[in-house]
């Protein structure tokens, strides 16, 4: 692993603590209180503070830090997160995600946004409450009192406010003298804490005699009597003389971890007086404790040449006495070990009921591509499979019922396998929601509204490409919601409502599909303004007689939103036709419902997977295709009765009492000549972007079954009319049938005999 | 011997960024994602020397030296903090929890092999 994947990790990481860091917010704003949620809000900011500094993304570190900082107060109590703070922190919160992308992708970021933020973040840890405009400048001097305990800040004029840590070695180098032979006194008197916190005399003087010539002293006055010593208690001294031309703090610095628990006094030596105030015996340090290694190489360390030989071997000894300690403690550790050895086999017991209960939340991260791999490979085996059952059924004459006892069998297998592959590209909606929230506060923010998301089921699961590409959909019905269904503050007080909106977004399961309803409390649909727009530009007769549901469902028809001034009032409109499209791309409906005054709803029916598709398969000029299920309204048997023509060779199939065109599908894929007579095929009435109801014509109904796709752009080339392919049971490709294309094609029949598709499908006919 | 190092850190960037550094000084690594787990593995991972977080979900860094110092048998182990406080209110608390030092993120990989080799013999 190099440090461009541990980069990409930590994007990946950024993400999800961005989300963590979100939905905390926006408990809190629920008035969750709890100090985990805190926290949990707390170090999303910090991971993320973290691992940028790892890759000295400098505008992501003090922008998180200010962030930080202003959590820790939160997080400490001193600052109470209401609204008024939350709403800057989730301003923050966007801030942060725009410059995490911004890292990644090399974008730019609103800067002044940025530092207007950052402004607003200090002025909260510094107790001050948001001003009612939530624009006053705080006042520069305020800056110095943030995050109060700590020296004076380096750098007042770094206006992010974040501080790097006041420790300089610099300024020593410069004043101390350079020349060689600085003799320092060292006296170092480690206390008991010392050891107990894991810190050991020995290598702090190992790290000592790194940085200069040094000669030690060990005192040992206060070592007792064996039997009275305390095996963990700290009687030994020190006093070094050290020879180095680094400044008091590079010693100082060795000490750095334990200076709380020793005694440590540094000094220039004062030439004159050396020796005389040494009343311990000088040790030779001897580092060879540290690594059992043959002590004669560190014989030139030997510092006093004149010490006398016994002196020495005592030494000598006292060191050993202090390895002899640290053997026993040892010995002690691993009688205490044994001991545990006895109630081991119940602690692993214990283990692997944890280890269990751990799996339980367990996630692996893998390729998308091994996925989708296995998706394909599952669909194969679910294809063969069929046409293995169905072969075995032709030739089995004698009827070996044992043969099909394991077929079913392994059918049964194969939807099982398939089932839980789809599970593998499963993900809860919970990222596509969150994003949604972001959106409701930026617009409301924009037009000046104030709306509250509510989120329902964000952690049911739906195919990952189609959460995917839900995210653009939603976005703009969120933006319609909070523009046009929403009213102004007054105008929802003056109607006796919480002036404050609410738009309501979940998901939940429901037979096999994902549903996914988006509800305002706004005004609701202005049904006479709609009515007129849809009158006016000539999408309906003057006359026509339409229910309010028809009415509601005008908006998303093509060439409804082109209208000019409809998000003045209080429909809604805006592109509403591409909403319904993408919807439909992904094999969902959507409709909504309206109550004056109480607000609409939208709901959107949306397949799992788009791996899979209930298709009703039919035969058209002696081709099989498969139409999609879910454009299907209805299907009927035709009457001549009900059969008339229109125009050149246009037909209009009467159904209760209302046209509607008839398309015969095998004239307008080309699959032959002459338009076939409706009374001998079936009608399939579907629905198709823009609302409109056609009827299709097939020859006949072969059945109902879920097809795997296949794509056709990917193996052959795009071919109009026509969506994807499927291997049926028998093997036979079929064709996947783009009720939308085809739809749009007989609209332009009548304008344009020779179709545009023409020699492309008879390509796909006969291939 | 290939010394151990058990780091715990509930960053998955972080993680990762210690066993590299560390794998390429030579260490063997072992890994866990926060307090619990750290004490969890702590047994049978037998660290010469604990790299800990101190902000983690479930228990903290400062809990979790607590932790390791409770126990008889690592109770004297080193372990040091990786922590982007500055200040000194953080240090001294994990060092009242029983931390031996602590190395301030972001670490580059020579300042925290340093660190570890300060404190392992």
């Amino acid at each position: 692993m190099d440090m461009n994947e541990i980069k990409e990790i930590f994007f990946q990481e950024c993400e999800e603590q961005l989300a963590e860091l979100e939905s905390g917010l926006l408990k809190l704003n629920d008035g969750d209180r709890d100090p985990e949620t805190v926290n949990a809000v707390f170090r999303a900011v910090h991971s993320i503070k973290g691992g940028a500094g790892a890759f000295g993304l400098d505008d992501l570190v003090s922008f998180a830090h200010v962030f930080e900082t202003t959590l820790d107060c939160v997080r400490s109590g001193k600052l109470e997160p209401g609204q008024d703070v939350l709403k800057v922190m989730l301003k923050s919160a966007d801030v942060l995600a725009d410059l995490v992308s911004a890292s990644r992708d090399g974008g730019s970021v609103d800067e002044s946004r940025t530092r207007g933020l950052v402004k607003e973040l200090e002025a909260l840890a510094n107790g001050e409450l948001p001003s009612a405009s939530g624009h006053e400048a705080p006042k520069p001097a305020a800056k110095a009192a943030s995050a109060a305990p700590q020296e004076e800040t380096p750098k007042p004029t770094d206006e992010s406010g974040f501080q790097p840590i006041p420790f300089s070695f610099d300024g020593f180098d410069d004043e101390e003298p350079v020349f060689e032979g600085s003799i320092y006194e060292v006296t170092f008197k480690p206390r008991r804490e010392l050891y107990s916190k894991g810190n050991e005399a020995a290598l702090l003087l190992r790290d000592l005699s790194r940085i200069g010539e040094m000669s030690i002293a060990c005192d040992m006055d206060e070592l007792p009597a064996l039997d009275k010593m305390d095996p963990e208690a700290s009687y030994f001294s020190w006093k070094i003389s050290l020879k180095t031309n680094k400044g008091e703090d590079d010693i100082r610095t060795v000490f750095e971890f334990a200076e709380w628990d020793c005694d440590l006094e540094v000094k220039l030596a004062e030439e004159a007086s050396t020796d005389e105030e040494l009343p311990m015996i000088p040790v030779p340090f001897d580092l060879s404790i540290l690594d059992d290694a043959s002590a004669a190489e560190e014989e030139d360390k030997a510092v006093e040449p004149s010490a006398v030989e016994e002196t020495a071997a005592a030494a000598v000894s006292a060191a050993k006495v202090a390895t002899g300690i640290v053997k026993a403690a040892d010995a002690a550790a691993r009688v205490a070990e044994k001991k545990d050895a006895a109630s081991s086999a119940a602690a692993a017991a214990q283990n692997n009921a944890a280890a269990a209960a751990a799996a339980a939340g367990q996630t692996i991260r893998v390729d998308l591509d091994r996925v989708d791999r296995l998706i394909n490979l599952v669909g194969e085996l679910v294809i063969n499979q069929a046409m293995l059952s169905q072969s075995v059924i032709e030739n089995d004459t004698n009827g070996t019922s044992s043969i099909n006892m394991g077929l079913e069998e392994l059918q049964q297998l194969t939807r099982e396998i398939q089932d839980s592959v789809m599970a593998i590209r499963a993900q809860p909606v919970k990222p596509v929601f969150q994003r949604m929230s972001r959106i409701v506060r930026e617009v409301a923010d924009m037009v000046g509204k104030q709306i509250r998301l509510v989120t329902e089921g964000e952690n049911t699961e739906v195919d990952k490409t189609v959460i995917d590409k839900l995210a653009e959909p939603l976005t703009h019905m969120i933006r319609n919601a909070v523009d046009h269904g929403i009213e102004t503050p007054e105008k929802r007080e003056a109607a006796g409502k919480n002036p404050e909106g609410t738009v309501k977004l979940s998901a939940k399961h429901r037979s096999g599909r994902i549903l996914i309803e988006l509800q305002d409390d706004g005004a609701g649909i202005n049904r006479e303004r709609v009515r007129q727009k849809a009158i006016d530009n000539d999408l309906i007769a003057a006359d026509a007689n339409l229910s309010d549901d028809e009415i509601d469902n005008l908006i998303f028809m093509p060439g409804f939103s082109t209208a000019d001034k409809i998000s003045d009032i209080s429909g809604r409109g805006v592109g509403m036709d591409v909403v319904k499209r993408s919807i439909q791309a992904l094999g969902g409906r959507i409709s909504i419902s309206s109550r004056p005054g109480h607000g609409s709803t939208f709901t959107m029916s949306l397949p799992l997977t788009l791996a899979v598709l209930d298709g009703m398969v039919v035969t058209v000029a002696g081709q099989t295709l498969v139409v999609p299920l879910t454009a299907i309204v209805e299907t009927l048997q035709p009457e001549a009765s009900a059969i008339h023509s229109f125009g050149a060779n246009q037909r209009l199939i009467s159904i209760r009492n209302s046209f509607c065109p008839l398309v015969d599908v095998g004239r307008i894929l080309n699959f032959r000549a002459i338009q076939a007579n409706p009374v001998d095929g079936v009608a399939l009435l579907v629905e198709s972007e823009g609302g409109g109801q056609r009827a299709l014509m097939v020859d006949a109904i072969q059945g109902q079954r879920q097809v795997v796709i296949k794509s056709l752009e990917a193996n052959y080339t795009h071919v109009p009319g026509i969506a994807a392919a499927t291997i049926l049971g028998d093997g036979r490709v079929a064709l996947i049938l783009d009720v939308d294309a085809v739809v749009a094609a007989s609209r332009g029949q009548s304008l344009k005999p020779e179709m545009a598709l023409k020699p492309e499908m008879s390509l796909a006919a006969t291939g | 011997m290939k010394k151990k190092v058990l780091t715990v850190d509930d960053s998955r960037t972080i993680r990762n960024m210690l066993l590299v550094t560390l794998n390429n000084a030579g260490f063997e690594t072992i890994q866990a994602e926060d307090g619990v787990e750290g004490l969890e593995v702590l047994e049978d991972a037998n660290p010469d020397v604990i790299v800990t977080d101190i902000n983690m979900p479930r228990l903290d860094g400062f809990g979790f030296i607590e932790g390791v110092r409770r126990n008889e048998k690592y109770r004297a182990v080193p372990i040091l903090v990786l922590t982007t406080e500055s200040d000194q209110e953080k240090k001294n608390r994990a060092r009242q929890a029983g931390a031996t030092g602590w190395i301030v993120k972001p670490f580059d990989p020579a300042k925290l092999i340093d660190a570890i080799e300060r404190v392992t013999a």
